[in-house]
C-alpha cells in the first residue's frame, strides 16, 4: 500500500501526462509532496513558493482541505488519497 | 472583438482564448485581457444605447461576440429604482436598488451563464455543467434547455427546496452531492479534468466571470453614464464584487465614465465570512471556513476571488462586513417594506450590511449609494416563514370590523 496522489490537468505536463502518482514511505502531506518533487522536475516551482503552497493551490486528504487539518503537517496513512487542485474555481 | 488573450492575474502569463482557468505556471486565476485602444467613447456610447435590450448591448466589452441567434433567456437590462423609503428609514440621502432578481431565472446568474454558454458553444461544447449554491443551478438548467444542450448541475444535497424544484423542472441531470458547496466545487474541479464538458464556473470561468461586469455597466448607464459614490454587493466567491468594479474601471479607461471607482462594500453572512474575516484581520489570504448560515447562496467557505475582493475593498476605501442570520431576515423585511422588493437571503445580507453601514455613520450625508440585489425572495421562503401575522376571519363585515375597526379608532384616539 501507498499514498495515491491525483494530479490536476495543469500539472500533467511535468508528470509526463500521468493523472495519478503513488508515494511510499510518507507520513505527512509535506513528505508526500517532497516525494513528488524528487520524482518530477519542475513540480515544486509550480505549486510551492518559499516552502509553502502557493495561494491558489488546494490540497485535500480524503476529500478534506488540509487547511482544516494540519496543513503540510497533516498526517497520511497507507491507502489515503491526496488531491491537488487549483483553487480558482466556483462562485 | 476586443478580447485578446487569457492572462494570469498573478504572474501575467498569457494563454489563448480557450477553455482553461488556472495558470499552468503558478495556478493563479486566468482573466480575459482586452485591447480597448481602438474604441472611441462617443461611438461606443451610441452603439450601446442603440444595442439589444440585454447584456449583449455591451458586446464590445465581453469575451465572445453576441450570438447570431441570442438566447431567448439573454440576461440584463434589469430595473434600477430609486428607493427613497429605504433611504429615509436609514437616514441616507440617496439609495438606488439594482434589482437583478428581474432576470429570466430570477438572479444575476443569468448574466454569467449567458456569456459562458455563448463561449461554450463557440468552443464546440455539447454538454454544460456547474457547481452551484442554487441560483446558478437554475440558470444553467434553463439556459441549457433553451439552447438544446445537455446539462449536469451539481448542488449541495441540503439546498432550499425551491431552488431544487426550479432547477429539476428544466430536465437537467440534477446531482445532489452529500456535502457543502466547497465539496461540490472540489468534485466539479476534479471532474473537469476528466470530462469534455464546459463547467461554467470551472474551465470556462474566465468567460463566465465577465458576465458580472455587465452589472457594473448597467448601473453606470442607468444612472446616465455616471458613477455612484458607493456600491454594496454580496460576496460569496468574490467574483461578482470584483467584476462590478472591473466594469467601472474599463469604462473609465475608455472614457465612457469620469471620476473614480466607487467605494466598494462587500456583504457576507457571519456564518460564512472568510472574506470579511480576512479584511478585518488585514490579511489577503482567506482562511477557509465551514459555512453555517441561512444565506446558502453565499455559503462558499473557500472563496476563489477572496484575496482580490479584500484588495478591492481596501483600495476603494470600502470594507467587507458580515451580519447575523437575524439581521439577514430583518434585511429582507426592510427591503420589502420600504421598496416593495422581496429578495432572497443574499439580498437580506446586502440590505443588512447597508443598514449596518448607515447605523454606524460610515456613509456620508451627500452620497449616492447603489444596493445590488442579486436574487428573488420566492427562492428562499423558509427564511421569512413566521415573520409576520395573518388575520384570519369569518367572511362577514362584522368579523372584519371586530378585528380592524378597533385598531382604527385607537389610532384616532392618539
Amino acid at each position: 500500500m501507498a499514498i495515491s496522489v491525483k494530479i490536476p490537468t495543469q500539472l500533467r505536463n511535468v508528470t509526463g501526462g500521468e493523472a495519478e502518482a503513488s508515494v511510499d514511505d510518507a507520513t505527512t502531506v509535506g513528505e508526500v509532496l517532497d516525494g513528488l518533487y524528487e520524482r518530477y522536475d519542475g513540480l515544486r516551482d509550480r505549486i510551492a513558493e518559499d516552502g509553502d503552497l502557493r495561494r491558489f493551490v488546494n490540497v485535500y486528504v480524503e476529500g478534506e482541505d488540509i487547511r482544516f487539518l494540519d496543513g503540510l503537517e497533516t498526517g497520511v496513512e497507507d491507502g489515503d488519497e491526496v488531491t491537488i487542485l487549483p483553487a480558482v474555481a466556483g462562485g | 472583438m476586443t478580447a485578446e488573450a487569457l492572462q494570469c492575474k498573478e504572474c501575467r502569463e498569457r494563454y489563448p482564448l480557450d477553455a482553461r482557468y488556472a495558470c499552468d505556471k503558478c495556478f493563479g486565476p486566468l482573466e480575459v485581457a482586452y485591447d480597448f485602444s481602438g474604441l472611441d467613447a462617443a461611438s461606443a456610447r451610441r452603439k450601446i444605447q442603440a444595442g439589444a435590450q440585454s447584456l449583449w448591448r455591451y458586446a464590445d466589452f465581453l469575451p465572445v461576440a453576441a450570438p447570431a441567434l441570442p438566447s431567448a433567456l439573454a440576461a440584463g437590462v434589469t430595473p434600477i429604482i430609486r428607493a427613497d423609503g429605504l433611504a429615509e428609514r436609514l437616514g441616507l440621502r440617496e439609495v438606488w436598488v439594482k434589482n437583478d432578481a428581474a432576470n429570466p431565472t430570477h438572479s444575476f446568474k443569468d448574466r454569467v451563464v449567458t456569456v459562458a454558454l455563448a463561449k461554450a458553444r463557440e468552443l464546440g461544447y455539447e454538454v454544460v455543467a456547474c457547481a452551484s449554491t442554487g441560483n446558478l443551478a437554475n440558470a444553467v438548467a434553463a439556459h441549457a434547455a433553451a439552447a438544446g444542450l445537455e446539462s449536469y448541475v451539481f448542488v449541495p444535497a441540503d439546498l432550499e427546496e425551491q431552488k431544487i424544484l426550479a432547477t429539476g423542472i428544466y430536465g437537467t441531470n440534477l446531482v445532489a452531492v452529500r456535502g457543502n458547496y466547497d465539496d461540490v466545487n472540489r468534485l466539479c474541479t476534479e471532474l473537469s479534468s476528466e470530462r469534455d464538458w464546459a463547467f461554467v464556473n470551472v474551465n470556462v470561468r474566465p468567460y463566465y466571470a465577465e458576465g458580472s461586469k455587465t452589472l457594473g455597466f448597467e448601473i453606470a448607464e442607468q444612472l446616465g453614464f455616471e458613477l455612484p459614490d458607493r456600491v454594496v454587493v454580496p460576496v460569496a466567491s468574490g467574483s461578482l464584487f470584483t467584476k462590478i468594479a472591473r466594469g467601472f474601471e474599463e469604462w473609465l479607461e475608455v472614457g465612457l465614465l469620469e471620476g473614480e471607482v466607487p467605494t466598494m462594500n462587500g456583504a457576507q453572512a457571519e456564518g460564512c465570512s472568510p472574506v470579511a474575516q480576512a479584511f478585518e484581520a488585514g490579511r489577503d489570504i482567506c482562511r477557509p471556513v465551514k459555512p453555517d448560515t441561512i444565506a446558502k447562496s453565499l455559503a462558499i467557505g473557500n472563496p476563489a476571488d477572496g484575496p482580490y475582493a479584500v484588495e478591492l475593498a481596501r483600495r476603494s476605501g470600502g470594507a467587507i462586513d458580515a451580519v447575523s442570520d437575524d439581521e439577514i431576515r430583518e434585511g429582507i423585511k426592510l427591503l420589502a417594506e420600504t421598496a416593495g422588493i422581496f429578495t432572497e437571503t443574499a439580498g437580506g445580507v446586502t440590505t443588512a450590511v447597508l443598514k449596518k453601514l448607515a447605523d454606524e455613520g460610515r456613509i456620508g450625508s451627500d452620497e449616492r449609494v447603489v444596493l445590488v440585489i442579486t436574487g428573488e425572495g420566492l427562492k428562499t421562503l423558509d427564511a421569512v416563514r413566521g415573520s409576520f401575522e395573518t388575520t384570519e376571519i369569518e367572511p362577514t363585515a362584522d368579523a372584519f370590523g371586530e378585528r380592524f375597526e378597533r385598531g382604527a379608532l385607537a389610532a384616532e384616539a392618539l
